[in-house]
Parts: structure tokens; C-alpha cells; sequence
């Protein structure tokens, strides 16, 4: 048998993607006024040199190495997280969090990006560890203890970008891992009743179709009580939990609902975004021609904006082209993980796919107003290191995964 | 782990890829609709949010005279405005730019506050900046952000001062004036004209604002000049030709004494104006890009009313050149003819009642007839004559003759004379008991009384004398209406009234003024003015059988009538007979014993201290300027 090469289709898109976010990034840069965005692209190119060298790296890990190191690499994680609870920093949109850690005024990284991939592998590993797919609440006690812990801590940086990817992480491995998609709308319901809550009729409404729900289901008992009992708890919590929001965040949500209530403010990016994209069209301003952006109107355009970038200079085919890409990767990314030879790698590949379809679908929505706005970056677009090079390495084990299956002689029967 | 057989695995791959493929559909619609759908909205959005409005300022008509000489033109001037986001900004920016030209905080305040009448618009600095002040700011253009300097063209007077009163002067509209709508078609920071022949066609010379677009950042500041939306080119505005003669304007001005108040109007038979002056004046280039507030106030404060056009806003009582009026008024009636004589010979005065009104001749003029009356000015003829016309015939004849009514010229804020409309005016105003209605008819008589007049009307009706006994309206430009006022003449009566009035020039009370060569009538005058010497008046027309020019002036504190005579024989005589026949007139006039020793008006006519006469002696309703 000769020797696999790379998963071709995975090169490709990948490198397709990271060459259209430096160029992006690039023409994020080019403006008349002067931003911090101006060379930014070129730092991202030394990101992006580490990036390769740690995919290449990982590339070269075992996943057995990788399943036998995950609970100390997780543990590490919570403990970053932690420490960046108690001394870290603030930076950019985000100034007044902790979300960094510093080493001698050096802002060192994110551990929320680790802890994403380490929740990631720890969950592989637990899923995969048992006999059969979880059934039951008690069988997710320990998957929810898993993702919670590091969502929650994430959560009191404050940053509900990243503990959204939590949240997103969970449902995609559970998905993946066999549990019943009923099962995962009934994980779901709390949610829902939470958002209900602020409209006492719609709650009410919404608690009468969900016993009915339960009844036509007929859960085990114990769920049973435990999914009502946490439907009603999140109806009565609701407005406390909306009181005890900083401010920052309930108006970004509020400015999702009608960005034009506080235009100068809150509402401030939400509209310049869809100004910007809005102005684009079908064919946009051209490559590094976007008023907006080079006026300065755009914020955020090398991090969090940087996807409103594509739609004012590229219009609506750039626009289609980038998500076709994405999507592309997305697909591949399934296929590698349907073809794993294993269940933890293919629980690894589909929790990846989790992870960048939370960052995408997140971010490109909320340039539209499709999403809140939370400060989510974009993968292989956004501007910064830590990020950039979990990509990689995200990227890179995807890669081993699939040659690991083509090493088994995998074919697509 | 169990549930990772291939066929479960790619029933879920099928799942996810429709769950990945629907949600980036999701995400394509909302693209489609934001870029797509809602294009135009969000295309105008971007564009609001970066482009700012410049108006573009259109050039004036230019104002010429008669034969084309430039009165009003435009030259190459240059604005300097800023953009700026806040106002705290704007001062930052002000501060810095006071380190390279003169600045000082009045003009700061006024700048600030004109910029919060429109934030979005780009304030003005300087509406006319020098070169040396443009190189300053061009140099340190890197420190001033949001600076817009702007080439545009500015008014030129090339006459200055001695135009002043006659084409006004042209300054930025007032919030004033746009909530009363006086400018239609004016916008804010929109140039206008604001007195004289600048205000009046105003409409004509304006011209259409253009307007071109500069692109500035989310912070406010100036990005690019030739911005990518069209631009759009003002309109100019149209030239008028006046009837006016420009270098008779600058002759008046240059022979007018230094100090005096008063004015001097020419026009022609037919009403065409062709010198209009008033003194003191002032210089409308001052105005150009905005007076400064200290000049401004100065203009105000001065106690000579420079901005006061003296030939439409100020009134005079009308004086001996009213005995005209007096006697056209009984030729009409056919109570006299141009050789009656008066029962009464004049012995220095005349007794009425218990009360001698005298003639300004102490030692009398003794019998007249009519000609010579008007030659010697005899108050005691044209007492017996008002008499013999009555106060009611005199009034109503006065108003047919317009004396009640503004001559129409076309400037704007012309004042209404004040005459009576009929003797209920003296009721109401002294008691019905309380005047004397024989008294009052000596004072009309000879043009003093409740009866005060502007200098352009007193010249309508010398004008119909001089003409074919028709008042016509005068005009700059063209006449305001066609109405003609016939003073009921015939043409002997004319030619009579003429002669009367060429006597007063060749041996009468102006015969010092008298030069062989051009035959000049005219009617001196001396207006009582309780406040301190009289007034001077006199009108006259040249040549005398013929007539192509009628002047007439009047100067304040002049005393005397015959010193004004001087001034307009020599005008006269520089339209009519060339320059080459002008002889300067002497500047000692005012102090000639022999010249001011003529023509006394009646001293002792007092009916009440506090009379009507008494207050309208002095130009009393004088317009307040506004702010321009």
C-alpha cells in the first residue's frame, strides 16, 4: 500500500481561507485615518508562520498521545481560566473583562481559546470512553459537567461569544456522539423558556405545548421532572438573571432586537456594520476601496468586523464566495469525521466543526444583525495570534485524522 | 463506543450537512436582503454618512452704469471654513488656528455660534481671506483639520465710497431674514444684498447657490476635496444696467465738502437718476466677507448715521423750493396768473391778526408779481397767496401732487414724507382748539409747517417743472410703476415758472452760483431745523429752456440755501457742459460772508414749541440697521 498524501480538499480550502483573511486583513488596514488596523496584516503573516508550524506539529502528535493527554491539558485549561479570572486583562472591544493573561505587562493569550479546544478533546474523550450514547439526564451529567465549568467561568469574564461556543461545542458532540436529537431539543427547552420569559403570555403559552411535549415524548421520569422543574426555575429567574447583565451586554442585546433605539451608542456598530455591507451590493466598492472602511465608519474592521470588510469591498459574490468556502471546509470537516478511524478522532473533527460553526455563524450574523453582537472573531479572518493559531491546530489535527484513515485504507464504500 | 457503525455515522453526517447547508442559506438571505434588497437605503446611508454639502457661492450680476462703466463686479476672493464634529472641537481647532493669523475671541464667539445654526455644514472662518492668511493656513494645513479653503468670487466696488449709499452693500443672510422669507431662495450662509441697488435686485443679481461634496471620516475631518457625488455648478446672476452715470457719482463725491452732512440727487427730465449721493457714506467693500463687529458697531453708533441714505430716508422741511408747489397750485386753479400781483406790497412783513409774520428780507421786497416773486422768494407774496388758496386747497392739491406719498425710486426703505391729508390732521393733533388754522396756512405757504419732505420727492417735482409738467416715478433700473402726476400746467404756465426759476439764478437769491456760459433755474432753500443751524436746499435744473438735468442737494446746518447752489450749478454744468467746463468750486463757500447773506426764512413762526414741523425738522425715523 503506498503512502496517503494530505487530504487534498482540506489543504486547499483551508489555505483558500487563510490567503482571503490576510487579504481581507490587509484592506482592513488601508484606510485614510489612521487605525490600529493599519499593520496589522503584517504581524498576522508571523501569526500565521507559527500557525503552520504548529499544525505541522500536531499534525505529527498521535491522537493517542492526544486522548492520553486531554484531562491534564483540560484541567490546565480551567486552571488559565481561573488564573485569568483572578489577574486578567481587559483588551480592545473588550477592555473592562479578564478575558487575558499577561506575563510582565505582555498580553500573552486568551485561555478561552485553549479551553475551547481542550473542552473539545476532554469530551471526545468521555464520549467515546463509554458503551453506548447517553439516554438519559443522568447519562449527561458528566458531558454537562465538562462543557459547564469552563462556559461558566468564560461567562464571568464577562465574554458570551466564547460561552456560546461552549454551548455550541455541546450540542454538536452530543449530536455527534449518537444522543437523540429530541433529547437535544429537550436540553434546549430552559433556553427557551428563558427568552419566553420576558413575555408572561408567551411563557405561559410556551409551558402548556411543552407538557404536552413531555407527555407525547414520555422522557424517563426523573427528566421528566427535571426538565419541567428547569423550564418553570428559568421563567421565574429570568428577570434577575436579565438585572444582574453589565449594562454593556443587555444593550447589546437590546440593540440586536432594533439597532436604531440608541444609533450613537449601543446600536453604534450594529449599524455601521449593515451600512457598510449594505452599501457593498452585488459586486462592492472594489478591493481596498470601501468608504467606509477607509473613513473609519466601520468599526472594528480587523477583528470582529473584519467580515464587513468583504461584504462593502466585495459585495454580495464575495460575500458567497467567502461563506462557500466556509461551508466547503465545513463539509470536508464531516467527511473526515464520518471516515475517522476511530470514535475519538471523529468526536474531535465533528467538535471542531462545532467550534468554527459557532465562530462563523456567530460572527457573519451579527455584521447582519442576524445574531447580537457579541465580541466573536472570525476564523482565519479576525486579527490575532491566540485564535489564529488554535485554527492551526484545530486544522492541523483534522488533517492527521484524515491521514489516519487513509493509513487504515479507508474507502468510501 | 457503540453507535459509531458506518451507516448511523452517515445518517448524522446527512443530518449535519443539511443543518450546515441550511444555515449558511440563512446567512446568504440575510446577506442578499441587506446588500441586495435594502442596497439603496444602506448606499444612501453610506453617503450621508461621509459626504458633506459645500455651497458653491455664484458670482453677482455686475451693476453697471449707462455706459457700461462697472459700478459692482466680482473678483477672485478666497472663504476659509471648518469642519468639525462638536463644537469643542471646532474651538480646539480655532485655537490653533489664532497661532497663525489674527483671531480674535469676538469673531470666535461669532464663528461658534454661526456654526450651531447648521453643524453639519462647514462653518465659515473667513469670508474674505487674504492671500497672506490663506499661505498661513495652506502651510499649517496638517494641524487644522477639517480646514476648507474655498476660491469664491467677492464683490468689488470699484466707486468704494462714492457709490455707497446707491449700491448698498452685500453680507451673509440673517436667521432674521430667512424666517421672514425676505430672500426667497436664500439658504443659510447664502450672500445677499442688504441696502441700495444690492438689495433691491437682489432676486436679479443673486444668482443660484451651487454645491459639491467633500468626503470626511466617522470623526468629521476633511478627507478628500473632489468628492466622488456630482457636483453641481452655481448659476450666476444676471447684470443690471443702471441709468446711473458713474462719473458724475464720483464727481459729486469728490467736490461734496468734507464733514457735511446731506445728499445730492441727479436724474433726468424723464426720471432716469443719474448721480444718487448721501453724505457721510461709507465703504461697501468693508462688507465683503463679513464686517468686523467693531466696524460695524462704529457704522452704527456714529452720531452722523453714515449707513443713512440721506436722499431717501431723511426728511426736510421743504423750505422755499415749496413756494413752486404753492404757485403751481394757484395757476391751476386759475386764482392768479403769472403776472398778479398781491394787494399787500412787502414791507419786511405782514400782519395777521395780532401777529406780524415777516419776510426774510428785513427791509422788504415791495410790490411783486409772481416771477419775481419766486426770483426774490418773498415770503409776504406767497402768504397772501397761501391765503388766497386756503389750508384745505393747498392740502389736497399738495397730496394730488404726491407730496404724501414716496416717489417710488427703486430702492428699498424709501420714507414716507409727512403732509397732512386734510385738516383733521391738525385737530387730532394739537386739539381742535388749539392752532390756528390762518397761522398754519402762512407756514405751508412757504414750505415750512407739518410738512417734511425727502430729497427724491421734493426732485419728482421739479422734475415734472423741468419736464412737460408731468411727475414721473424716478428710477436706477426701471420704474416701479408708470403712473404719471400731471401738475395741471399749461405749457405757457410752465415756461413762466421757468423763467421765475431761471431769475433766482441770474439775478436772484442764487445769483452768486450764475456762470455765463450755461443757463441754470433753480430754488434755494433754507429749512428751519430747531436743533441747530438750518438746512441748506437747493434744486436745479440746466440748460434752463431745455432742460437735460435736474440736481438737487441739501446739505445739513447749511444755513443757507445759497451755499448748496454752488455744489449743484457745478454738477450740472459737469454733465451738461463736460469736464473741461467743471470750475472747482471754492472750498471756503461755507464761510463766504457774501454768499450766505441771501435768503433768510421767516424766523418767528412758532405755532407750538413742541410742533410736528419742530420734529420732523431733523431726519427723525432712522431705520435701525440689522446686524449684517
Amino acid at each position: 500500500m503506498r503512502a496517503p498524501t494530505l487530504d487534498r480538499q482540506l489543504v486547499t480550502v483551508s489555505v483558500a481561507l487563510v490567503l482571503f483573511g490576510l487579504a481581507t486583513l490587509y484592506s482592513a488596514g488601508q484606510t485614510d485615518v489612521p487605525t490600529r488596523a493599519a499593520g496589522v496584516w503584517h504581524r498576522q503573516f508571523i501569526w500565521f508562520g507559527i500557525g503552520i508550524v504548529a499544525a505541522w506539529i500536531i499534525f505529527h502528535v498521535s491522537l493517542r498521545v492526544l486522548e492520553w493527554i486531554s484531562p491534564t491539558l483540560y484541567a490546565f485549561s480551567i486552571f488559565l481560566l481561573a488564573l485569568a479570572l483572578l489577574v486578567g486583562t481587559g483588551a480592545g472591544t473588550a477592555e473592562g473583562s479578564h478575558s487575558w493573561l499577561s506575563i510582565g505587562g505582555h498580553q500573552i493569550g486568551q485561555p478561552s481559546e485553549l479551553a475551547k479546544v481542550a473542552t473539545v478533546l476532554m469530551m471526545a474523550r468521555y464520549l467515546s470512553g463509554r458503551k453506548e450514547p447517553p439516554r438519559s439526564l443522568r447519562d449527561l451529567i458528566g458531558p454537562v459537567l465538562i462543557v459547564g465549568v469552563p462556559c461558566l467561568m468564560v461567562l464571568k469574564q464577562p465574554d458570551l461569544g466564547s460561552a456560546f461556543v461552549f454551548v455550541g461545542i455541546f450540542f454538536a458532540m452530543l449530536f455527534w456522539a449518537g444522543v437523540r436529537p429530541r433529547m437535544l431539543f429537550l436540553l434546549a427547552t430552559p433556553v427557551i423558556s428563558l427568552l419566553l420569559a420576558f413575555n408572561t403570555l408567551a411563557w405561559s403559552v410556551w409551558i402548556i405545548v411543552f407538557v404536552l411535549i413531555l407527555i407525547a415524548w414520555r422522557p424517563y421520569v426523573w427528566d421528566w421532572v427535571v426538565f419541567l422543574t428547569a423550564n418553570l426555575a428559568m421563567g421565574a429567574i429570568a428577570m434577575p438573571l436579565w438585572n444582574r447583565l453589565a449594562p454593556y451586554q443587555q444593550n447589546r442585546l437590546l440593540t440586536f432586537l432594533n439597532p436604531e433605539a440608541d444609533p450613537r451608542a449601543a446600536g453604534y456598530h450594529a449599524i455601521q456594520s449593515r451600512v457598510a455591507i449594505g452599501s457593498g451590493g452585488w459586486f462592492g466598492s472594489g478591493y481596498t476601496q470601501g468608504p467606509q472602511k477607509r473613513l473609519a465608519f466601520l468599526p472594528e474592521q480587523h477583528t470582529d468586523f473584519v467580515f464587513s470588510v468583504v461584504g462593502e469591498e466585495l459585495g454580495f459574490v464575495g460575500v458567497l464566495v467567502a461563506l462557500g468556502l466556509f461551508l466547503a471546509l465545513f463539509l470536508v470537516l464531516v467527511r473526515i469525521a464520518r471516515r475517522a478511524t476511530d470514535s475519538f478522532s471523529s468526536l474531535t473533527v465533528f467538535g471542531i466543526v462545532g467550534l468554527f460553526f459557532t465562530h462563523v455563524f456567530e460572527n457573519v450574523g451579527m455584521t447582519v444583525n442576524l445574531m447580537p453582537i457579541t465580541g466573536i472573531p472570525l476564523p482565519m479572518f479576525s486579527y490575532g495570534g491566540s485564535f489564529f493559531i488554535i485554527c492551526s491546530l484545530c486544522l492541523g489535527l483534522a488533517l492527521r485524522v484524515a491521514w489516519d484513515s487513509r493509513l487504515s485504507g479507508y474507502t468510501d464504500a | 463506543m457503540n453507535g459509531f457503525d458506518s451507516y448511523r455515522v452517515r445518517e448524522r453526517a446527512e443530518i449535519a450537512r443539511m443543518v450546515l447547508i441550511a444555515a449558511f442559506l440563512v446567512l446568504s438571505g440575510a446577506f442578499f436582503r441587506t446588500q441586495i434588497i435594502q442596497h439603496d437605503k444602506f448606499q444612501l446611508k453610506a453617503e450621508t454618512n461621509r459626504l458633506r454639502p459645500i455651497p458653491l457661492t455664484p458670482p453677482r450680476g455686475t451693476i453697471l452704469d449707462r455706459n457700461g462703466l462697472v459700478i459692482a463686479e466680482n473678483v477672485p476672493g478666497y472663504s476659509v471654513k471648518l469642519l468639525a464634529p462638536s463644537t469643542d472641537s471646532l474651538r480646539a481647532v480655532l485655537d490653533r488656528v489664532r497661532r497663525y493669523v489674527p483671531l480674535d475671541s469676538a469673531q470666535i464667539g461669532d464663528i461658534i455660534d454661526r456654526y450651531k445654526q447648521a453643524r453639519y455644514q462647514a462653518a465659515l472662518v473667513f469670508g474674505d481671506a487674504s492671500f497672506d492668511v490663506i499661505a498661513n493656513l495652506e502651510e499649517h494645513r496638517s494641524a487644522l483639520p477639517g480646514l476648507v479653503i474655498q476660491a469664491e468670487p467677492k464683490r468689488l466696488y470699484p466707486a468704494g465710497k462714492s457709490a455707497a449709499h446707491l449700491v448698498g452693500y452685500v453680507s451673509e443672510v440673517t436667521e432674521a431674514d430667512l424666517t421672514a422669507d425676505r430672500y426667497p431662495g436664500a439658504v443659510l450662509g447664502s450672500i445677499v444684498g442688504k441696502a441700495g441697488l444690492e438689495r433691491e435686485y437682489d432676486d436679479t443679481l443673486r444668482g443660484n447657490d451651487g454645491v459639491r461634496y467633500i468626503e470626511v471620516n466617522a470623526r468629521g475631518r476633511l478627507v478628500r476635496e473632489g468628492a466622488a457625488s456630482a457636483t453641481l455648478q452655481p448659476t450666476p446672476g444676471k447684470p443690471i444696467v443702471t441709468t446711473l452715470d458713474l462719473d458724475l457719482q464720483r464727481y459729486i463725491d469728490s467736490i461734496w465738502p468734507a464733514g457735511v452732512r446731506g445728499a445730492m440727487v441727479a436724474m433726468t427730465p424723464n426720471g432716469e437718476i443719474r448721480a444718487l449721493y448721501s453724505a457721510p457714506n461709507f465703504d461697501p467693500n468693508h462688507f465683503v466677507g463679513g464686517i468686523s463687529s467693531a466696524e460695524w458697531r462704529k457704522l452704527n453708533t456714529d452720531p452722523a448715521k453714515p449707513l443713512l441714505n440721506r436722499v431717501i430716508q431723511a426728511r426736510y422741511p421743504p423750505a422755499s423750493p415749496f413756494k413752486l408747489a404753492i404757485a403751481a397750485m394757484a395757476l391751476k386753479r386759475g386764482l392768479i396768473r403769472l403776472n398778479t400781483r398781491m394787494p399787500e406790497p412787502c414791507r419786511g412783513g405782514m400782519r395777521l391778526g395780532n401777529r406780524v409774520f415777516r419776510c426774510w428780507k428785513r427791509e422788504g421786497h415791495g410790490t411783486l408779481d409772481l416771477t419775481g416773486a419766486v426770483a426774490a422768494s418773498c415770503d409776504v407774496y406767497f402768504y397772501q397767496l397761501g391765503l388766497k388758496l386756503g389750508l384745505d386747497a393747498i392740502i389736497q392739491d399738495g397730496v394730488l401732487m404726491g407730496f404724501r406719498d414716496k416717489s417710488g425710486v427703486d430702492l428699498e426703505n424709501e420714507l414716507n414724507p409727512i403732509y397732512p391729508s386734510s385738516t383733521a390732521y391738525f385737530d387730532k393733533l394739537y386739539g381742535p382748539r388749539y392752532w390756528s388754522p390762518p397761522g398754519t396756512t402762512l407756514n405751508f405757504s412757504i414750505g415750512q409747517g407739518e410738512n417734511t419732505q425727502t430729497l427724491i420727492n421734493m426732485m419728482r417735482f421739479y422734475q415734472g417743472l423741468a419736464g412737460n409738467g408731468e411727475a414721473v416715478t424716478p428710477f436706477i433700473v426701471k420704474p416701479s410703476s408708470n403712473r404719471k402726476r400731471s401738475l395741471g400746467l399749461t405749457q405757457q404756465e410752465l415756461d413762466g415758472l421757468r423763467r421765475a426759476l431761471i431769475a433766482v439764478v441770474e439775478h436772484g437769491t442764487a445769483s452768486a452760483s450764475r456762470h455765463s456760459d450755461l443757463a441754470v433755474a433753480g430754488k434755494t432753500g433754507t429749512a428751519q431745523n430747531p436743533h441747530g443751524d438750518d438746512h441748506g436746499w437747493f434744486i436745479g435744473f440746466a440748460p434752463a429752456e431745455k432742460p437735460e438735468l435736474i440736481v438737487g442737494g441739501i446739505m445739513e446746518f447749511a444755513k443757507h440755501g445759497t451755499v448748496v447752489a454752488p455744489y449743484v450749478v457745478q454738477t450740472l454744468r459737469r454733465y451738461i457742459l463736460g469736464p473741461e467746463a467743471a470750475i472747482p468750486v471754492k472750498l471756503g463757500a461755507l464761510q463766504d460772508e457774501s454768499v450766505t447773506s441771501a435768503d433768510n426764512a421767516a424766523r418767528p413762526i412758532e405755532l407750538n414749541p413742541d410742533s410736528a414741523a419742530a420734529r420732523a425738522a431733523v431726519p427723525d425715523s432712522v431705520p435701525q440697521a440689522t446686524e449684517p
